[in-house]
């Protein structure tokens, strides 16, 4: 079916355009004259300035590493984030845990564990998939490096930006 | 003088100092010194333009931020003005791209023809009114306005061969819609400065600018030539020179003077392809029209050539419609050097503030769409102009 | 001086004229006559015709040539085949091209009207634009009126021709 839309019949004032355009300068122009006394002015000074406070709880930054309360490396090297991962910046080398270790149990801990930075989306899947709730996505955002080399994240540098996180579900306690 | 020159003589030879005398001559002769004079003007005034040129860009980006409540590059030197350079340099410094299917020759000529026709414009826009008696034109021909016409013509060769020789889509059509748009606004560009001529009778620039200095400009003309250094000290005297400007016949030319002055303005913007005219380079639609395929000093060139063809735009209006180098109460430079120095400031003063306006417009107002551009052209300015020559002509024909 | 620009320029223009035949491209043969018309403007200069100079330019090198160029943009018109010359053609061109060369110098040289030397330009009481224009208007009016009609005939003719192919 037809449906017809009726215009509205313009004014002459409306039809010249020119009203319009002279209260779009106005308008402008307020701007301007506020901006130029520096009110108004959204832009943030980025280096000096940043919005870091104001970063939600759920935001994404780069991938980390976590250890809980008691110390002990959350990872069981399961390689789920590695091959969930879609452009493929995890690289882990999976080691068994020695006898005589408190956690042999556990069996399985990674020998390196790289997060290529140069290639990380960002998107969140390895938090998701991790079954130990062993890696996280914080919120460091300005990751820079010289060379492709600088940009891998290694084991330890992946555990000191993630540190301890506390209140983790604790799979691996003494009574299992 | 003459102590002066034996005294100098001493510290050459001779024969190096009789090939000075001579050629001290050569430079005092009248044909040598219109040759060195316009030389030094051509280089200075050209100094001046490109200067303007590249602030005109940094302008345009910190008032479009302040517009847009941003700050703008601010990094470069105190609050970026040092950021031209910094641009220059980085597009010096980049790969100049040449595409594959392009037409190489015609491909690198068209930045270049683009660049040079507004730089032929100012050749014969009257910057200032005398310097130590030299007149401050490069050169005064009794043509001059329609030579401005003429020179903005041809200014289309440059983006047509830009986008033909791209062999590229988008380039092609921003070519193709530059070519009719240029086309469409020519005629309403050169109608609308017809009454211009009627009412003053000459075709060149400093006659209309003269014209101005003595009748008041022409978008305003109150202030005839009583409008002195006398008249400001004396009120009465300045009382009697508006008088004078209140004629009948005076007020009334008024009215096809602004109507003028609108569409000229208007269609500087059509000529210049800035917003809200700027489909020949659309960013949205023609990712950049015919510049699309440009990278480095081909696409620098481009830009720049927008920039004078502004700067140009700007100078032709100044000195159509808004009294060229003439501030009322200021006399000409036959009064000293001073007051040349200070009508050259007033040109340049009256050309800066116009890209205010330019900017300002073109931060404000969305495009237009293709038809209703070539509509407003046909339909509205073209005719706006005819009838506004008959006005003129009645005017001056019934109102003595 | 006079002589050198004078030179310089015809032959820039017969040059240019020349890449109108010569040149296969046929964007590259309008930009070519846009540049020997440019050279016909400066030539107008040396003769100090200003005006007419400028409306060379403004005419035929700023309106005509663009809507040309824009034409042939538009048909996309491809480069020109290379062809075969034909002897028989060329010494049937090359002859009449001759024919006419010695009837027209035969004609300059012959006629009184060219081997008396003209005299010298009277200094112009106007300017070259207001000259122009009184003779337009003054000497020959009615011409001038008659011609603006036939070219308004023409527009509205040429407006009624596209409207019906519209339909
Ligand atoms: S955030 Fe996404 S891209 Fe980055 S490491 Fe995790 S899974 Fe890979
Ligand atoms: S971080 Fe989680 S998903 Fe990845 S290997 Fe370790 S335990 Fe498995």
């Amino acid at each position: 079916m037809a449906f017809i839309v009726n215009r509205k019949k313009l004014t002459l004032a409306e039809k010249l355009y020119l009203p319009a355009i002279f209260s779009g300068l106005a308008i402008t122009w307020k701007h301007m004259k506020r901006a130029l006394f520096g009110k108004g002015i959204i832009t943030m000074q980025y280096p000096e300035e940043k919005w870091d406070k104001h970063l939600p709880e759920w935001y994404r930054g780069a991938p980390t590493l976590v250890k809980d309360e008691t110390g002990r490396e959350r990872c069981v090297a399961c390689q789920l984030c590695e091959f969930i991962c879609p452009p493929r910046a995890i690289t882990i080398e999976p080691m068994e845990i020695p006898d005589g270790s408190h956690w042999r149990k556990v069996e399985k801990k990674p020998r390196a564990f790289d997060i290529d930075m140069a290639r990380c989306i960002y998107c969140g899947l390895c938090e998701e998939v991790c079954p130990e709730q062993a890696i996280f996505l914080r919120k460091d955002y300005s990751i820079t490096g010289l060379s492709r080399d600088q940009m891998v994240n290694h084991k330890d540098k992946l555990y000191e930006m993630g540190g301890v996180m506390n209140g983790l579900v604790i799979k691996w306690n003494e009574k299992k | 003088m003459d102590d002066f020159s034996n005294f100098i003589s001493h510290f050459f030879s001779p024969a190096a100092w009789t090939f000075l005398k001579t050629l001290g001559e050569r430079l005092m002769s009248p044909i040598g010194f219109l040759i060195w004079t316009t030389f030094l003007k051509s280089t200075i005034l050209l100094g001046i333009i490109l200067g303007l040129v590249s602030y005109t860009v940094y302008a345009e980006r910190r008032v479009s931020a302040l517009i847009q409540d941003r700050l703008g590059p601010n990094r470069v030197g105190w609050q970026g003005l040092l950021q031209p350079i910094a641009d220059a340099a980085k597009l010096l410094l980049k790969e100049n791209f040449t595409p594959k299917n392009a037409n190489y020759f015609y491909f690198r000529l068209a930045p270049k023809l683009v660049m040079i026709p507004p730089i032929l414009v100012l050749g014969v826009l009257p910057f200032g009114s005398s310097l130590f008696g030299v007149q401050m034109t490069i050169a005064s021909i009794n043509v001059g306005a329609i030579y401005v016409l003429a020179i903005s013509s041809i200014s289309v060769y440059g983006i047509v061969l830009a986008g033909w020789a791209s062999n590229s889509k988008y380039p092609f059509l921003g070519g193709i819609r530059s070519t009719s748009q240029m086309i469409s606004y020519e005629l309403s560009l050169a109608l609308s400065i017809v009454p211009i001529f009627m009412v003053v009778g000459s075709l060149n620039l400093n006659t209309i600018v003269q014209y101005q200095v003595e009748q008041g400009w022409m978008i305003a003309p109150f202030w005839p030539q009583g409008m002195n250094w006398h008249a400001l000290l004396h009120p009465a005297a300045a009382w009697q020179a508006i008088a004078a400007g209140m004629s009948l016949r005076h007020l009334l030319l008024w009215i096809p003077l602004i109507i003028s002055f609108f569409i000229f303005f208007v269609s500087m913007f059509a000529e210049t392809n800035r917003l809200p005219f700027d489909l020949p380079e659309a960013e949205q639609e023609l990712i950049g029209g015919y510049h699309t395929e440009y990278s480095s000093m081909g696409f620098a060139l481009f830009f720049l050539g927008e920039y004078t063809a502004m700067i140009s735009g700007a100078g032709v209006i100044t000195t159509l419609f808004l009294g060229g180098w003439s501030l009322p109460f200021i006399p000409d430079g036959s009064h000293g050097w001073v007051w040349g120095l200070i009508n050259i400031g007033a040109f340049f003063a009256k050309i800066i503030a116009l890209l205010f306006v330019f900017i300002w417009v073109r931060w404000t107002l969305p495009r237009f769409r293709y038809d209703q551009l070539m509509k407003l052209g046909w339909y509205f300015f073209f005719e706006l102009a005819i009838v506004n020559i008959f006005l003129t002509a009645l005017i001056l024909t019934y109102v003595k | 001086m006079q002589l050198t620009l004078f030179w310089f320029f015809s032959l820039l223009m017969i040059g240019f004229g020349a890449g109108v035949v010569v040149l296969r491209n046929p964007v590259a043969c309008a930009l070519s006559l846009v540049a020997s018309f440019l050279a016909l403007a400066a030539l107008f200069v040396t003769l100090d015709a200003y005006f007419i100079a400028i409306i060379q330019v403004l005419v035929t090198a700023g309106a005509v040539m663009v809507l040309f160029l824009f034409i042939i943009m538009l048909l996309n018109l491809k480069a020109e085949e290379r062809r075969r010359v034909k002897l028989s053609a060329m010494l049937g061109g090359g002859l009449i091209v001759g024919c006419f060369l010695e009837l027209l110098s035969s004609t300059l040289s012959t006629s009184p009207l060219f081997s008396q030397p003209l005299p010298p330009l009277t200094e112009p009481v106007h300017s070259d634009v207001a000259m122009i224009g009184l003779t337009l208007f003054h000497s020959f009016n009615l011409p001038f009126q008659v011609i603006g009609v036939l070219l308004l005939v023409a527009t509205i003719g040429v407006v009624l021709l596209s409207r019906q192919t519209l339909k």
